[in-house]
């Protein structure tokens, strides 16, 4: 080989073995902190896993937000209009958190079936309705038709 | 009335640019003269006719004309003037109105300042941000025009601009973030004007380098000020989310980094010419995705307000076009560019070159991260999100190598450098940076902490490299203030920024490790203490404002049983939309800031208070505006003003 292709091999193997590893790396990123989005009805259905870290959408249902009292917990119930789940968070919620608004909330199911929150998400925009939400309802609207 | 000669302005504005995309490209191809001097013309005319449009709009916001549908829904007769003039940009067609007049203001400026440039390569730049102009205009014009009318009946008063966006925060940040998005387009424009002409020289690379600079600097402090106001104003003492929207213009920016560095070696060495050119095109493109992602509504972002299928699709195909076009045409030409010179595996190109494999690097995988959401939910695997893990996750390390390879860069020649002369150089540096490192958390914090160990490190490796270098300099020198004025500007530049990406680099380090955050239920008289500061509160008192009741809160500050500050965060209710929206007060100062918000009233008159002891966070943005300096003190360097046709000649 004359040097110049010798040094477009090395170059050419840098290459293939630097975006080897970044492809592995972002891979592996990418797989451990995925966060799955499961409407209300699925969770009810018991098809969303315990313990995992995942994204919880619906509608706050009327009258079932209660604070516990003395500390910043609060208890509500999210719903896509056929199924209930019920969600705990401990903290301060958006400016936007309001009975019938929808919300997302991440966190973690418990064994009891309680949505344990660590974040809850409302949006900016009254009449805004995350897309995961508008489309699982429209799912079931198709459904029931 | 003023409304439609608004309208009318945009048509003209619109004849005008598809005028200008033509005519003088056609000059240029056929070497018309006569045809290629009417750029000039061509591109005051179109500027002056957005801006007629642009203050037509403003007029109708400053005189509250609600038959207007988009002052109606952006605005309020109760509003403060500076918040009406500012929500011109407040809603989707005002804030493409900007991005046209800003788009058009560019393009006049190149052709003004433009005088080194021979006049076949001026017509085409002009004509090829015509051509883009032609696009945002006729996307303005089809899909969102600004001017449409309630009629006949209109609402008696504007629907009020979302509270968030009453803030000094919108006054210039979108703006500003606009001037960088739109001023990719004249890097963009000369490369396109490059291999068309099929020259793409050195002097090409100067001509293209200001202008990249310029750009690149005002995306950077449009992406800083982003921050400083989520943080203090919507994101509860965040500062960056690693939300979509935030991505679209990090990556532009990351790309344009890269673009920066290469144009040097371009213009300096006529190396990575065709590189330079495949980054040009895209930083551009990637400024338009960002459109596309922020206008569309395809992602789930607080920026996302409502989307419409069709405008989304109006700009996919403008993306499409764009990148298809571009692309094509290099692939055409790019194979006849060739590198003048050659370097050797130490030197200041092979380190420039990876600088850009670990910027672009970066640009892909934050694309990624960003799209890979979109991507899944259209092949139907299901709703996905991905989180900050992910970002940190592959940012981080890429982020930290990346700062030891500028650390060496520094002390690299051009051409050729001997691996022992870089040593000499670095070993000091090398030893200093890691020994603070590793003492710094003992002496700050309670013991050893890698993350900061990390941050502190690479941060003092910058700026102690940058240091041993520019002292070097003064080595054999008499006089210390003439060779500070013998040292290039550029050089300057080079160096400011570093620093700044340093500054931050530390700032992140210890505002990510240090802070402490507490929320908490608290009646009147309570006090917490949170890093040596005992928060007390004072209670709340009712106050109003121009268009909102607030409930204000009092919190008294104490260290050591010194005063420090007198806090007091807002909760405020807007009139109109009977939006809640909280104002969080915060107590800045270089090394710390404290920052209250209040959450929400409890019972018995207690309020949810969400307290931050915030250290260094203020270094984040400082290093922002260095880098934005850097970039601009370069294009200060007076190579880039001496060379007009005319003392060309007289040096002949």
């Amino acid at each position: 080989m004359t040097p110049k292709r010798k040094k477009r091999l090395t170059i050419i193997l840098a290459l293939v073995f630097g975006t080897a590893l970044i492809v592995g790396l972002v891979m592996y990123a990418l797989t451990e902190n995925i966060n799955l989005f499961y409407s209300t009805s699925q969770i009810a259905k018991g098809e969303a896993p315990v313990g995992a870290r995942i994204r919880a959408g619906g509608m706050v249902v009327d009258d079932s937000v209660k604070r516990i009292p003395d500390s910043l917990k609060v208890q509500f119930a999210i719903t896509d209009f056929e199924h209930q789940v019920v969600v705990e968070f401990t903290g301060i919620l958006p400016d936007l958190f309001r009975e019938g608004q929808g919300i997302i909330a991440q966190g973690k199911m418990d064994a009891q079936g309680v949505f344990q929150a660590d974040e809850v998400l409302a949006k900016h925009d009254e009449n805004y309705m995350p897309p995961e939400i508008a489309e699982s309802m429209k799912k079931k609207q198709e459904a029931m038709q | 009335m003023i409304p439609e000669i608004g309208e009318f302005a945009l048509i003209i504005a619109f004849f005008l640019s598809v005028v200008l995309a033509l005519v003088p490209m056609y000059g240029a191809s056929t070497a018309n003269d006569m045809w290629m001097s009417y750029a000039k013309p061509l591109a005051m005319g179109q500027f002056l006719f957005v801006i007629i449009s642009f203050v037509c709009l403003g007029y109708a916001f400053s005189q509250d004309d609600f038959s207007v549908v988009y002052v109606a829904q952006h605005s309020n007769s109760q509003m403060p003037i500076q918040f009406k003039l500012s929500a011109i940009w407040g809603g989707h067609e005002g804030s493409l109105l900007l991005w046209a007049l800003i788009l058009t203001g560019w393009t006049f400026a190149v052709s003004r300042f433009s005088k080194a440039l021979p006049l076949d390569m001026l017509a085409r730049v002009l004509s090829v941000m015509g051509i883009v102009a032609t696009g945002f205009i006729s996307f303005l014009l089809i899909t969102s025009s600004p001017f449409a009318r309630y009629l006949p009946r209109f609402p008696a008063d504007g629907a009020d601009l979302n509270p968030l966006l009453q803030d000094f925060g919108l006054i210039v940040h979108p703006p500003m973030l606009y001037m960088g998005y739109v001023g990719f387009s004249v890097a963009f424009a000369f490369a396109i004007a490059a291999l068309l002409s099929g020259r793409m020289d050195a002097a090409w690379a100067r001509w293209a380098r200001p202008w990249t600079n310029i750009a690149w600097a005002f995306l950077g402090m449009g992406i800083t000020l982003g921050s400083w106001w989520a943080y203090y104003e919507l994101g509860w003492g965040g500062w960056w989310f690693w939300d979509p929207v935030e991505n679209a213009s990090l990556m532009p920016w990351l790309v344009g980094t890269a673009l920066v560095h290469s144009l040097a070696a371009t213009e300096k060495r006529g190396v990575f010419k065709s590189w330079t050119l495949l980054l040009a095109i895209f930083a551009f493109s990637l400024s338009l995705l960002g459109t596309f992602l922020v206008r569309s509504g395809v992602l789930t972002s607080v920026h996302a307000f409502a989307s419409d299928p069709e405008r989304g699709f109006f700009i996919l195909m403008l993306l499409a076009v764009t990148m298809g076009g571009s692309l094509t045409l290099y692939a055409l030409k790019a194979p006849n560019v060739k590198s003048e010179s050659s370097f050797s595996w130490l030197s200041r190109e092979v380190l420039l070159l990876v600088n850009n494999v670990f910027l672009t690097v970066m640009a892909i995988t934050v694309l990624l991260g960003t799209l890979y959401p979109l991507l899944i939910d259209a092949l139907g695997q299901g709703k996905i999100s991905v989180g900050p893990p992910y970002f940190n996750a592959v940012f981080v390390p890429i982020m930290c190598t990346m700062a030891l390879a500028m650390g060496v860069s520094i002390a690299v020649r051009w051409r050729e450098t001997t691996l022992q002369s870089v040593l000499n150089k670095l070993w000091k540096p090398a030893v200093l940076s890691i020994l603070i490192g590793l003492g710094f958390p003992f002496i700050y914090g309670n013991g050893f902490d890698a993350r900061v160990f990390l941050g502190i490190s690479v941060g003092l490796w910058i700026i102690s490299t940058v240091g041993t270098e520019f002292i070097g300099k003064f080595r054999n020198t008499q006089s210390i203030t003439n060779r500070l004025r013998q040292l290039p500007l550029s050089y300057y530049g080079m160096m400011v920024a570093h620093v700044g990406v340093a500054v931050t680099a530390i700032g992140i380090t210890l505002v990510t490790s240090y802070s402490e955050e507490r929320d908490m239920s608290m009646h009147k008289g309570d006090t917490v203490e949170i890093a040596g500061y005992q928060f007390t509160f004072q209670g709340t008192h009712v106050v109003k404002g121009a268009n909102y009741m607030a409930d204000q809160a009092t919190i008294e500050v104490v260290e050591d049983g010194q005063p420090v500050a007198t806090l007091r965060p807002e909760k405020r209710r807007y009139n109109v939309k009977n939006a809640m929206m909280t104002e969080a007060d915060i107590d800045a100062s270089l090394f710390r800031d404290l920052y209250v918000a209040l959450g929400e009233p409890l019972e018995q008159g207690a309020w949810a208070v969400r307290m931050h002891y915030k250290p260094y966070v203020r270094w984040l943005w400082l290093g922002g505006i260095l880098m934005a300096l850097g970039g601009l003190l370069t294009v200060a360097d007076k190579r880039y003003r001496q060379s007009s046709p005319n003392q060309e000649a007289t040096h002949a």
